[in-house]
Formats: C-alpha cells, sequence, structure tokens
C-alpha cells in the first residue's frame, strides 16, 4: 500500500523495516521503542509474510537471536531502549567482529531527559566502540526511508548497522510517504567459518578487517544523501545531528550554514569545509557532546567550537526548540510567567494494582525491622519508593533487586528483601537469584506477579506460568516458595508468610500473583467489543 | 497559518482520543501535522501532555516552543495551569473546570479557578456534568473538543464531526452518536 500514512517515528521504523524485506524482529519491550515490535506484531504484511516478532526475554537474547538470522542470510531487527544497549553490549559489539550475512538493524531509542528512565546514555557511543556504522533519523519520514538505506548498508560493508533515535522521534506522530514492500531474502547460509568462530586467531584477522574498513565507512558518511551541507555563507556554522535539525530549523529557517549529520562515522571532510565556510561553528545535538567531542578534536583548539561543553547548550537533558533557540541567540519566547496554583502530579500506581497490597502488607511487616532494606528493581512497582509507601531503597538496574539483598546479606543486613516483578525476573534476575542459592544467602524475595509487562504496557510476559517451576528449579527449597493472592482480604495470610520467611536463613521466594488492572481492563473491554 | 495545540489532562482522562480526532480532521483536510506525547511511566495517574502542531507549511519541530501554542486544551483545570508559559499572547485556554484531586497538596480550587479566570481567552465548563446529563459519561472529551472547535481555526466544525464519524466508527453507531451529541453541547454550549 503506497501513500501517505500518520505514523509515530516507532511506527515509521518498523514499517521502512518491514518493506525493507525483514523476516524476523527480536526485541525486549522499553520505553521509548516498545511501539516499533508492537507495529510489526500487528502489521498485516508481516503476519502474511510470516515475520518472527515473539518478545524476546532480554535484549541479549534478542540480538544474539538475530545474529543467527542474519548467519543463515535474512534480514533481522533489533530493538531496544537505550539501556538495553548495555545489557547486549556483548553480542553487539562482537557482531562487530564476526560481522554480518543477512543485513541487522539494531534500534536503540535513548531517552534524554530520562521521560521514563535511570539515566540518559547516548546510544551512538556503542556504534563508534563497535566501529559500525550509524543513523540517526531526523524525522519520521527519514525513519521509514533509512531502514531500507540501513539494510543496504549492512549488507554492503557486512555489518550491523545502529539506529538512534530519540524519545520525541520514537512518540511523535507526522504523515509519512510510504512506497511498495520488497522481497526477503531466501534462505543463504554464510559458509565462511573463520569469519564466526571468534578463536583468536580468527578475531584478530576479523579485527583488523573491522579497523582497515573504517576510511570506506567514512567514504560513505560523505557521500550519504542524509549528510546535507546547507551552505548560507554565514558567519556561524551548525552541526545538526539527528532531530537536533528540525529544533535549528524552527529557530533559524534560514541565514545559518547548517551540516546536517545523519550517518556516522563523523563525514570529517564535511567538518572541515564547513569550518572553513565559517567563523565558528555551533554543535547541536540530543543526548550526550558525541559529536562535539571529535569535531573539538579535528578542528584544533583555536577553531570556536561551542554547544553543550562550554554551557551553550545545557549538559544534559533533552535539546528543545527553547534551548536551541537561545544558543542560536533567539531571545526567550514565554510571555506568560508559571502559574501559581501548581502542584507536581507524579505518576502513580493504579487503583487496586496488587503491587500496591504487596507494598501494604511489606510496610506492615517492616514497621518491626527498623534495620530492613527492600531493594527494588524496574517495573511499576519502582513507584513503591513514592509515596504513600516509601517502601523501597534502591532501583539501579534490571535484575539488580535480588542481587544487590544478597550482597547487602553478605556484608550483615537483615532482613535483606528484594522486589522484583515477573518480566524484570526472567529478563535479568534469575542468574541473580542462583547465586544466591548457591551462595545459601539469607533474602526474601518477592516476585510480584502481574502476568504482563505492565509498565510498558502490557506485553506478553516470558515466564507467566513458570515461575514455581523456575525458582524451584534454581533450587529454592519448595517450603520456602510461596504463591499468594495480593488482595486485602488476604493481608492476614501474606504478612505472616513475609514474617516467617525473614526469619529463615536462606533464600525464600514469595510470588504474590494477582492480573495487572490495565490488562484486566483491556481483556474486558474487549469482550464486551466482540458482543457488540 | 498554523494552529499549535497544547493537550493535557491525567493519565488516563482520554487526551490521546482527542488528538486522534483533531489528527484525523487535519489529515483529511490535507494539513500537515506534528503530534508528539510521552508514553509509559507517565500515564499511570500522573500529568500527561501532547504537542499537536497543524500547519499548511511544514513543520520543523516536534515540540511547541514557549510563548507559541494558540490554544492549551485541558481536561482538568490545574493542567491547563501548567502549560501557561507556552501560551502565546493572542492565545485560548479550553479547559474542564472541575479538579481532579489524586494528590495531597492540590492546589486550593476558588485561587486556582481565579488564577485562570484572570487569563485573558479563557473558557471552562464542567465537561463531565454535561456528558453526564447527555447520557454519555465517557465522551467528556469530546465536550472539550466541541468547546475548542470556536478556537481551532484551520479546523471548522464540520471536519471535527466528520473525523468523529471517522475515528469512533468501529466502535459503533451508538459511540459515534454519544460522541457527536457530546461535541455538539460543548460547541454550543459556549456560544
Amino acid at each position: 500500500m503506497t501513500g501517505k500514512r500518520l505514523l509515530l517515528g516507532d511506527e515509521a521504523l518498523a514499517l521502512g523495516a518491514l518493506h525493507a524485506g525483514l523476516s524476523g524482529v527480536y526485541a525486549y519491550p522499553g520505553t521509548p521503542s516498545t511501539e516499533i515490535t508492537e507495529f510489526i506484531q500487528g502489521d498485516p504484511l508481516a503476519k502474511e509474510r510470516g515475520v518472527r516478532s515473539r518478545w524476546c526475554t532480554n535484549e541479549k537474547t534478542a540480538m544474539e537471536a538475530a545474529l543467527g538470522m542474519s548467519y543463515a542470510g535474512k534480514r533481522a531487527l533489533v530493538c531496544m531502549k537505550h539501556v538495553g544497549m548495555n545489557v547486549c553490549a556483548d553480542a553487539f559489539v562482537n557482531a562487530g567482529i564476526t560481522g554480518v550475512n543477512g543485513g541487522i538493524v539494531v534500534v536503540a531509542a535513548d531517552d534524554p531527559s530520562m521521560h521514563s528512565s535511570q539515566n540518559e546514555q547516548d546510544s551512538r557511543f556503542y556504534g563508534k566502540f563497535a566501529l559500525v556504522p550509524i543513523l540517526e533519523p531526523a524525522d519520521q519520514q527519514e525513519c521509514y526511508d533509512m531502514m531500507a538505506h540501513a539494510f543496504r548498508l549492512s549488507e554492503e560493508v557486512r555489518l550491523p548497522v545502529l539506529v538512534r533515535i530519540v524519545t520525541r522521534l520514537a512518540h511523535s506522530r507526522a504523515a509519512v510517504a510510504v512506497g511498495e514492500a520488497g522481497p526477503q531474502n531466501p534462505l543463504a547460509p554464510d559458509g565462511e567459518r573463520g569469519r564466526w568462530v571468534l578463536l583468536p586467531g580468527n578475531a584478530r584477522r576479523q579485527y583488523d578487517a573491522l579497523v582497515a574498513m573504517q576510511p570506506d565507512l567514512r567514504q560513505r558518511s560523505l557521500a550519504s544523501p542524509y549528510n546535507r551541507f546547507e551552505d548560507a555563507g554565514a558567519p556561524l556554522g551548525v552541526i545538526a545531528c539527528g532531530i537536533a535539525y528540525n529544533y535549528v530549523r524552527e529557530a533559524l529557517p534560514d541565514g545559518i550554514s547548517v551540516l546536517k549529520v545523519s550517518q556516522y562515522p563523523l563525514p570529517e571532510d564535511r567538518v572541515r569545509e564547513l569550518a572553513r565556510a565559517c567563523g565558528r561553528i555551533l554543535v547541536v545535538e540530543d543526548g550526550q557532546p558525541f559529536a562535539e567531542e571529535q569535531v573539538k578534536g579535528l578542528l584544533g583548539p583555536d577553531y570556536p567550537v561551542s554547544g553543550r561543553l562550554d554551557g551553550t547548550l545545557p549538559r544534559t537533558g533533552e535539546l528543545n526548540p527553547d534551548n536551541v533557540a537561545k544558543a542560536l541567540g533567539r531571545p526567550e519566547g514565554a510571555v506568560h510567567a508559571p502559574a501559581h496554583n501548581l502542584a507536581p502530579r507524579p505518576p502513580q500506581l493504579c487503583q487496586g494494582c496488587g503491587h500496591r497490597d504487596v507494598y501494604t502488607a511489606l510496610n506492615q511487616v517492616l514497621a518491626d525491622y527498623p534495620e530492613a532494606r527492600v531493594f527494588g528493581d524496574i517495573g511499576c512497582y519502582t513507584l513503591g519508593a513514592l509515596p504513600p509507601y516509601r517502601a523501597i531503597d534502591s532501583c539501579v538496574d534490571m535484575g539488580a533487586s535480588i542481587t544487590m539483598a544478597k550482597g547487602a546479606a553478605d556484608a550483615g543486613i537483615h532482613p535483606a528483601i528484594a522486589v522484583i516483578g515477573d518480566s524484570t525476573f526472567t529478563h535479568s534476575g534469575m542468574t541473580s537469584l542462583l547465586d544466591a542459592v548457591n551462595d545459601n544467602a539469607a533474602i526474601t524475595v518477592i516476585l510480584s506477579d502481574n502476568l504482563t509487562t505492565a509498565m510498558t504496557g502490557g506485553q506478553d510476559s516470558a515466564g507467566t506460568h513458570k515461575f514455581e517451576a523456575i525458582c524451584l528449579a534454581l533450587g529454592v527449597e519448595r517450603a520456602h516458595l510461596h504463591v499468594v493472592i495480593p488482595l486485602p482480604k488476604n493481608m492476614e495470610e501474606i504478612t505472616r508468610i513475609i514474617r516467617e520467611e525473614i526469619e529463615y536463613k536462606g533464600v525464600s521466594v514469595i510470588i504474590p500473583q494477582r492480573e495487572c488492572m490495565q490488562t484486566l481492563a483491556r481483556k474486558q473491554r474487549q469482550k464486551l467489543a466482540n458482543k457488540a | 497559518m498554523k494552529t499549535d495545540i497544547k493537550l493535557s489532562g491525567v493519565g488516563g482522562q482520554g487526551i490521546l482520543s482527542i488528538a486522534t480526532v483533531i489528527g484525523e480532521a487535519a489529515t483529511a483536510a490535507g494539513l500537515r501535522l506534528k503530534q508528539a506525547e510521552v508514553h509509559g511511566m507517565s500515564q499511570r495517574g500522573g500529568d500527561v501532555q501532547s504537542d499537536l502542531r497543524l500547519s499548511t507549511d511544514a513543520i520543523h519541530s516536534d515540540l511547541i516552543p514557549l510563548g507559541e501554542a494558540d490554544l492549551i486544551l485541558s481536561m482538568e483545570p490545574m493542567e491547563a495551569l501548567r502549560y501557561l508559559p507556552y501560551l502565546s499572547p493572542s492565545g485560548a485556554v479550553v479547559t474542564a473546570s472541575k479538579p481532579f484531586v489524586n494528590i495531597p497538596d492540590y492546589p486550593d480550587e476558588t485561587a486556582l479557578l481565579e488564577e485562570l479566570d484572570a487569563l485573558p481567552k479563557v473558557m471552562r465548563m464542567d465537561i463531565d456534568a454535561v456528558a453526564r446529563g447527555l447520557q454519555a459519561p465517557r465522551s467528556a472529551n469530546m465536550v472539550l473538543l466541541g468547546m475548542a472547535a470556536h478556537h481551532l481555526g484551520i479546523l471548522g466544525p464540520d471536519a471535527l464531526r466528520q473525523a468523529i464519524r471517522t475515528v469512533f466508527g468501529r466502535k459503533g453507531a451508538k459511540v459515534v452518536e454519544d460522541n457527536l451529541k457530546a461535541f455538539d453541547a460543548g460547541y454550543e454550549g459556549i456560544q
């Protein structure tokens, strides 16, 4: 179906990948990347072609499965939020060493300003680290168009290609001109064993080849249609990376020379050209000063370069049309002062949510244990840190609750309690639990199971209906594994079990199990709709 | 010609349905459009906001700059005030008047409404009461859209009515009817 479609940046990437002949998408949900995979799961063409799209257990399993599909000759897409890059880094970086057979595109959705994240790391560093090409679309149309370009590039240079977007593009909608779907790759396994068996002898050869390829990648950046030099003969030159281009053009539609950068390695010759044409350069990029540091290195200490490092733009937080306009010397736009009658309205656990009952029970018991520490994890239940519960003492990364509780218990903290959700547990908590069991750590794990990956909107959770079996298989004793239903009427039973297990000096797992209110309501609405 | 709209409310109040209807009307009218929203944690009873930009010309930024919103359209009065620095000198505020109180330190209601009413162009209505009166309690957001139709210079009320038919069509005739009724009540209520 050609024509115009109203698409989120995420959806435009998904459709672009499908039209580029995708055979499989591998992903773990994570804001702001989730809608890419969801779009493919619901797309009729993907169904018709049997594009593989089920959620993966975590980003590492996703990246590795994509590498397997690539080995077999087909095109694979991997999607994640920025911190997912940390989880799949081992596979991602080594995929740069093996290289690919069928094209691999890895989409990392960064979250500057941390709308729903614990940091604002810039994924472009991972691309540079792995020495692979990076694409950074500026708008929804480029999201769509770049996917065909990315898969072609991946197969031409035989490397994975990283596509980096940010929240404001992932979750913004615009009309996108779409084309026809191209064919999928046939099955054509790679016969070249030396590329794929990364014994040191092979790996050294592969790494040398990867390094030797860098001038070619730079040449491709220079020739890329997505890197554009708009020379206005102005004294100020602006390097605008990805979405930053839109904010620059919003503030100043003309009168400045702009180098729009959407493909890396940085097109160094074009940067020099801009430097020669102008007297100073402003680097505008969302995230960390990735290009800015390189530009400074390239032009030397005497050439004036400003950006996030010298405070012309804020060092942290996302770009917006206002801070970019200010950096370009435009006056402040607000006419109305902020209102007086305002209060923050933070997100909350839903009314009726099972996590609420878990925290009520935990707080009730821990009132008698002032030394207790509760190690939280990533999910809706992280909101238990806020009033009225104020129930958790930490939240760091996926799976850290169990391992941090274990380390704290090793050091002598008691009670040491972990609170982790079902999807986070299968993502990265199972190995933590095995460590705790093997050390017979005195910890109490509360595996709060709402039968879904709730925070990202209710995607399937990898371990649903398997948690007791998983815990037993990892060595948790039957006598110290409990399933309870988190409801106010069961409060006495739940608090009694928590108390008993705190007193047990080994690993206990309590599984409060009740469906998420959001997915339950959605199913009921669906039922009603089906009746009507 | 452009219209920049800051949509706001509390997670679950249905601001994204309003955005969808306006987006459908704009697309049908051949306008350019960008609509930015934040998903994820913010949907759980917290403040939610969406930037909707409509224009006959190219739109660069997905976000509305400070001082440029032609309209703040809010399902909740304090959430309307939250985005005041984005309102243009000639911009209007169209909002539900009834506070949604799910935080302990919600401001004094009288002071809040006074601050709101002191703005140059304000329209507010108890949209929940209007929707209940129409026996269409789930269509309060369309009452608000009806009120806003006076300020969407770039899109007329008929274009919005047609978009309501398109967007809610697959949910059945009754839902379309309820939403049109609610829209008209909002539109006529402030004439």
